[in-house]
């Protein structure tokens, strides 16, 4: 068979090559009965619970990155973002916007990945679409990821819920896929052992539900913003102070270096596998010891609490030399210094 | 990052505070001439530990402050031009000119591109070399040395498509011009520790006996800015102004002598025109006549037009110690990171941002 090396807007016509590219290429990674049927929708089987939905897209550049690419960025996002309402994840929609021109190898790559972080996290992508637009039109490949899961808990996990009280948990090092992502962009080739830490969050959230449920009242992976801008979300809808310790932060030597030299701050960089958790405090430490059970929460730590009552919400960082600051929201893109 | 962590112990940086307590017996002044001071100052809730009478005032030490709107308009007009890139540090992309920002004039089609540094810059030109480069060339003693390496780098390689805007400007003169204001009340001066790596600790020597200055050159850690401030405080107590290095590891009293020879290489003082402080003698830097063909206003024909500055906007005040950002009629209502309308609330390094960002002041 001869196989083409770029993507054509044949491929997103609906006709022949449309169908030999899902057949050849989509199909053969993405094993779902559902998505095999290749009909209008899936129909997904019965579940019991409220429904949960979202959707996300992923425009990330560079496509390919120290520690993954776009395509199980798309899928962990997604369930992530399930999660962290205490939705258990059983479906995933994926929506590809291709440029022309681009390569069907690095699209096989994304597939492949794609596949492997759904068989990883299993949930099944059950439906799908390909559009591909003329060259210069996109920036080689977008992907949106939508997602249904099943809430069959009762309790209220929301940004809303912190209390005075509480404990502040983050699941693990903070700040390393936005460093990725930022050296990339700049072209500094750090190394050592950055690398983002996309990886899907289900599991070690279905684990602190049976283990404190309704201890949990807040669950949010700290994606842009990053950490700080995350919280202020929390604080401002919650109406609380938030305090951090600087010296509880876990953050990679590496990172930390590469953020001070860079000129960026690391609680304003995303992360793509880790939540934050605000609970009652009384249940921290039992949380705690569940979360680093999971590879994904080994690096678990507490790293502030929920000070007082504040009706426009505030977060204030105690740094290592015991000096207070206040933690604002991020505004516009993080801007590297010049000097 | 392990020698960083030492300065930033509380161990270290414990018995400092004590002793700034203990030594100081009158309210006293002291400008921190550098953006980068400002901000660790905030970043690490220095001010939340000094004893009430001292008063930290924030100098015109952020390069990106200081460039006037008349200059934006000057890299946004070369960004406009046919088959131009203006390749910029990223600090400058949102900067208001009088009109508007290179990333408003991004957004309309312009190409701009954020660089690291100026070598990425001529790197660029190697690259897209049916286009032309244009490099906003901001900065102090800190940042000129590499502008000038990359200068020399593209008349080496004869890369004739990279230009650059000349817009950089020296320390001594506005604080000569600072300290001789007799508005502005300033007992002590915590020096910058990047340009005193290139300029020298001695490059202070002619303020603090003219005005009886007392001067510390300090690094950015903590434990660096506490024990500038302890020296500024003991001087002071003594009433013996002088200045003393406290960033020995990286300054030294003659400074970098290669980086002076390459900036004096490719550039030459001229006036230059500073936001909020107008016009100072022999601040500037234009390239030297044999490197005039590197100079994108000449080479491009753009034109560099006199602006005013926005209606209440205190900038000028606030880079010159007057007054502290909480202060001016804009801040944090018309003015603000979101919505900048004045430099010192857009730069990372500016006092306003620092301020909004840090500071519980509203």
């Amino acid at each position: 068979m001869r196989t083409k090396t770029t993507v054509s807007l044949d491929h997103g016509s609906g006709g022949l090559a449309s169908q030999n590219l899902i057949s050849n290429l989509f199909l053969k990674y993405l094993t779902s009965p559902a998505l095999h049927e290749l009909e209008d929708c899936a129909v997904l089987d019965e579940h019991h619970g409220k429904i949960a939905m979202t959707t996300d897209s992923y425009v990330v550049d560079p496509l390919f990155f120290p520690g993954g690419n776009i395509g199980e960025l798309a899928i962990n996002g997604t369930i992530n973002d399930l999660a962290m309402r205490g939705a258990r994840p059983v479906a995933l929609s994926l929506g590809l916007i291709i440029e022309e021109g681009f390569s069907m190898e690095s699209l096989e790559q994304i597939i492949q990945s794609v596949a492997e972080a759904s068989n990883a996290a299993n949930v099944a992508v059950v439906t799908g679409d390909t559009k591909v637009v003329p060259k210069g039109k996109a920036d080689g490949i977008f992907i949106n990821t939508s997602g249904v899961g099943i809430v069959s808990h009762r309790c209220n996990i929301s940004g809303t819920q912190a209390k005075w009280g509480d404990t502040v948990i983050i699941s693990g090092s903070i700040a390393d896929h936005g460093i990725t992502i930022m050296s990339s962009q700049a072209g500094i080739a750090i190394g050592g052992d950055i690398k983002s830490d996309t990886q899907s969050l289900h599991d070690l959230v279905a684990a602190i539900l049976e283990e404190a449920p309704c201890a949990t009242h807040v669950m949010r992976d700290p994606t842009r913003g990053g950490v700080a801008t995350t919280l202020c979300e929390i604080a401002s809808a919650s109406k609380v102070e938030i305090t951090l310790e600087q010296d509880q932060l876990p953050i990679k030597a590496s990172v930390n270096a590469a953020c001070e030299l860079i000129g960026l701050d690391p609680l304003y960089l995303a992360n793509e596998g880790k939540c934050l958790v605000i609970c009652d405090s009384a249940q921290a430490e039992k949380i705690l010891q569940t979360m680093r059970q999971f590879p994904q929460g080994r690096e678990a730590a507490i790293i502030g609490s929920v000070t007082g009552k504040a009706e426009q919400g505030r977060v204030t960082l105690t740094t290592t030399i015991g000096g207070k600051r206040l933690l604002e929201p991020l505004t516009g893109e993080p801007l590297p210094r010049i000097c | 990052m392990k020698c960083a962590d030492e300065f930033r112990s509380r161990d270290i940086t414990g018995p400092l505070l004590a002793e700034l307590n203990n030594c100081l017996s009158r309210p006293v002044r002291i400008m921190e001439v550098c953006g980068t001071h400002t901000m660790s100052i905030f970043r690490h809730g220095i001010r939340s530990l000094l004893p009430e009478g001292i008063t930290l005032l924030s100098g015109p030490g952020c390069p990106v402050c200081v460039t006037p709107a008349s200059h934006i308009d000057a890299f946004i007009r070369a960004a406009e031009l046919p088959d131009v890139i203006v390749a910029t540090f990223g600090d400058l992309i949102r900067v208001p000119g009088s009109k508007n920002s290179l990333a408003a004039a991004r957004a309309e089609g312009a190409r701009v591109e954020i660089v690291y540094s100026p070598m990425d810059a001529l790197e660029l030109a190697r690259k897209e070399n049916n286009k032309k480069i244009v490099f906003p060339a901001i900065g102090f003693e800190t940042t000129v040395p590499t502008i000038a390496a990359t200068i020399l780098a593209a008349e080496q390689q004869q890369i004739d498509n990279f230009f650059i805007i000349s817009a950089g400007k020296t320390m001594p003169q506005p604080l000569e011009l600072l300290m001789s204001d007799p508005e502005l009340e300033v007992d002590g001066l915590l020096c910058p520790g990047h340009v005193s790596a290139i300029i020298g600790a001695n490059a202070y020597l002619p303020l603090a006996e003219k005005y009886s200055l007392s001067c510390a050159v300090a690094g950015f850690e903590p434990a660096d800015i506490l024990a500038g401030l302890l020296s500024i405080i003991k001087q002071i107590e003594n009433g013996q102004p002088q200045v003393d290095n406290c960033y020995t590891r990286v300054v030294s009293d003659q400074g970098n002598i290669k980086a002076q020879g390459l900036i004096n290489r490719v550039f030459t003082p001229e006036d230059s025109e500073w936001r909020g402080l107008g016009l100072i003698p022999g601040s500037g830097l234009k390239l030297q006549e044999e490197f005039a063909g590197f100079d994108a206003l000449k080479e491009l024909a753009i034109p560099i037009e006199a602006t005013e500055d926005p209606k209440g906007c205190k900038c000028g005040d606030i880079l010159k110690g007057l007054i502290l950002p909480p202060d001016c009629p804009l801040y944090g209502k018309r003015c603000t990171p979101l919505h900048p309308v004045g430099p010192c609330m857009v730069s990372n390094e500016g006092t306003c941002a620092a301020y909004h960002r840090y500071s519980e002041k509203r």
